[in-house]
């Protein structure tokens, strides 16, 4: 046997020193590498305001029984814009029931990216006009079609990358390690972006690894591992940026771990005081991700304060569109069951389209 | 209904079963550049079975290749290969190792068209060398149909014989459904002549032999113990059915038979509690009542996990099995009544 000599030393592929942070809490630049550009900076802002109202209004929603259920994403706004906003349209999204600000910060309608929430339907998106397949509810399954479509991509001469969103639960799942394997393996254009937000569930991180950081797992694949700050938008958007350009540029995989933090419940039908103190909740607010840079705007004179009014005030119209839309009961056609389980329906399911047709017209 | 409008590129003739299979494979990938294969060493030793012995030397390392050991893996990949324009034909190198990749058939392969309103078409052939009968170890010689044919939005296919094998796997890479595709292993180097042009309908069942007092109803290896069988029953003429596509199940082909002879055997190696012979005979029996004689019967596995390789031959259904089952359909009965 013969070490390949294009594989990488260990040390290189592991995260070293405090996770990269580019804009402190107090929204002071850190001064640790460059800042995006102000109009990066101003957009990362935006879409973080944005997303954070849809995502209220989307648990306000689940309170009035309007949803069946929300994951809300509030405390990962950082994470979900970080990474969008760094994508090309050409890109692709895998994202998990976690992602649906990240989803609206892709340009997909709130009320189609609820459509599975909601109970409608699994997905009211059409993937290929967003480039964001559908979202994922099983843990970690995504992150193998994400390998599985950049690989195809690459095959097919395109310069397309995958972004596979997972949790820091998911990277105990055995498609995980399957996904990061065979990633760096065929050196697919994927970019793993885990959101460590502590909690799986109710279970927090020291019961699901020995790891010093989720990063570090990428070494034993020969894949760099990256450690940021999730509540830093900067920081995401500079690392899943640089991610998207070493796999577009043929140098495979990276894994990014953005330690971020949940701030509502798993998802309404949970209670999160059974396992964690309102005091740990109360300074991970302090690190909220939109103060810290909306300050750092404000000090600089990127932003003013008639600007954020103005981005508020469209959350607010948005919020109320969405309210409107979802309020209106969803038009369902239960014929549309036996549409899409092939591409032709087989004999068995028009019979049963047709008995259920017939049970309609009875009652 | 797609049919395959390629036709091969050269005669076919004679071939195993396997040999038929890599020219169905090696057809499939001249016909249509968006065809890929890969799996467990299907690359440069050409599948522990030589299904795709030669494939990557011809088709070059970008369309046929070694994936790493990972079923769950390598069908999640596929998925998303599939989603993006390709059509990949993956190996499960035997029966049993296809269940770490469980979840991504039965969540994801056999569900993304439904989810996404059927914007993603996932037309992906997983093949499964699958069944008993070549003496194997544990884990070697599973049946797993049933699991597969309980998924809504998977075909499940599973070719008897080399004539078959090569239009039936064809038709699998043309569908625009995730495929099945189980391969029975103990048929792989029987020889038959391939024809032409597919012998069948994909979704069809075929007789392949015609007969008046029963119909025996099989598929994979089983069918050519049913042939067997057929010409040891002394006395009886024996209707022989080759199910070919388990979902859909061809239920107008196989019922007009039943209906016809009055009487059915439904045989398959898998164990036979809540099996796919289960679904067939309550079908027939809801379809077929009033022309029935006797029960519909069932010949399969014991219920217990495959046998080690000495004990095998007391478990697989054999032809004096299947001919006690069809003397037991009452014609007996028949003759005494006025």
């Amino acid at each position: 046997m013969t070490v390949a000599n294009d594989r990488v030393g260990a040390d290189a592929l592991l995260p070293h020193g405090d996770p990269r942070q580019l804009i402190a809490p107090d929204g002071r630049p850190t001064g640790s590498e460059p800042l995006p550009r102000p109009e990066v900076l101003l957009d990362l802002h935006r879409r973080m305001v944005l997303g954070r109202r849809f995502d209220s209004q989307a648990t306000a929603l689940t309170k009035q029984g309007r949803l069946a259920v929300y994951p809300s994403s509030r405390g990962q706004e950082a994470c979900q814009v970080g990474a969008t906003a760094a994508m090309a349209e050409r890109d692709w999204l895998f994202p998990t029931y976690r992602d649906s600000m990240a989803m609206v910060s892709r340009g997909i309608n709130p009320v189609e990216v609820l459509t599975l929430l909601r109970g409608d339907w699994h997905c009211g998106y059409d993937p290929y006009l967003h480039r964001t397949a559908t979202q994922c509810t099983p843990l970690a399954t995504n992150t193998l079609h994400a390998v599985g479509l950049a690989h195809a991509a690459r095959l097919k001469g395109e310069d397309t990358v995958a972004v596979a969103l997972l949790g820091d639960g998911a990277t105990s799942e055995g498609d995980t390690h399957e996904a990061l394997n065979i990633a760096a393996v065929w050196q697919a254009p994927v970019v793993f972006l885990v959101q460590n937000n502590g909690y799986a569930i109710s279970v927090p991180l020291d019961k699901q690894t020995r790891a010093r950081h989720l990063a570090d797992k990428g070494v034993g694949y020969g894949v760099p591992g990256v450690l940021v700050d999730g509540n830093d938008a900067a920081a995401v958007y500079t690392a899943v940026t640089e991610g998207i350009e070493r796999a577009r540029t043929g140098g495979g995989p990276t894994l990014i771990e953005a330690l971020t933090y949940r701030i509502e419940a798993h998802t309404n039908a949970d209670d999160a005081s059974r396992y964690r103190s309102s005091d740990e909740v109360a300074q991970w607010l302090a690190r909220d991700p939109i103060d810290r840079l909306q300050k750092y705007l404000l000090d600089n004179a990127i932003l003013d304060q008639a600007t954020v009014a103005g981005i508020e005030a469209e959350g607010e119209a948005r919020a109320e569109r969405l309210r409107a839309a979802m309020n209106a009961d969803a038009v369902l056609d239960p014929q549309e069951l036996f549409e899409h389980v092939y591409a032709e329906p087989t004999p068995l399911l028009r019979a049963q389209a047709a008995q259920l047709a017939g049970e309609l017209e009875q009652a | 209904m797609t049919a395959v409008e390629a036709r091969p590129a050269a005669e076919l003739g004679e071939l195993t079963m396997a040999g038929a299979l890599n020219r169905a494979l090696a057809d499939a990938l001249r016909a249509d550049e968006r065809v890929l294969v890969y799996g467990e060493d299907v690359g440069t030793l050409g599948g522990v079975f030589r299904v795709t012995d030669g494939l990557a030397a011809e088709f070059g390392a970008g369309r046929v290749f070694d994936s790493p050991l990972a079923e769950a893996g390598i069908v999640g990949t596929a998925i998303g290969m599939a989603m993006h324009g390709l059509r990949p034909v993956v190996e499960m190198q035997f029966d049993a190792f296809a269940y770490p990749a469980f979840e991504q058939i039965t969540s994801h392969l056999a569900k993304l068209r439904n989810r996404s309103r059927g914007k993603i078409s996932l037309p992906v052939v997983i093949r499964i060398p699958y069944g008993g009968g070549i003496g194997g170890v544990e884990h070697h010689s599973d049946s797993s149909e049933a699991y597969w044919v309980h998924t809504p939005g998977l075909r499940v296919v599973s070719p008897s014989s080399a004539g078959d094998a090569y239009w039936l796997l064809r038709q699998a890479i043309d569908s625009e459904d995730p495929v099945i595709f189980l391969e029975p292993k103990r048929r792989y180097w029987a020889k038959a002549e391939v024809g032409s042009s597919p012998p069948a309908g994909f979704g069809s069942a075929r007789v392949l032999r015609t007969g008046s007092d029963v119909t025996l109803i099989g598929y994979g290896a089983m069918v050519g113990t049913l042939l067997e069988t057929a010409e040891a029953a002394d006395g009886l003429t024996v209707e022989v059915i080759d199910v070919r596509s388990l979902t859909p199940f061809d239920d107008a082909t196989i019922a007009a038979s039943v209906r016809k002879t009055g009487r059915a055997v439904v045989v398959h190696e898998a164990s036979g509690f809540a099996g796919f012979g289960a679904e067939i005979a309550a079908r027939l029996t809801e379809q077929c009542f009033h022309h029935l004689h006797a029960p519909i019967a069932r010949v399969t596995g014991f219920d217990l996990p495959y046998p080690p390789p000495m004990l095998e031959q007391h478990f697989l259904p054999s032809v004096d099995r299947i001919l006690d089952a069809v003397e037991r359909l009452q014609f007996d009965d028949e003759v005494a009544l006025p």
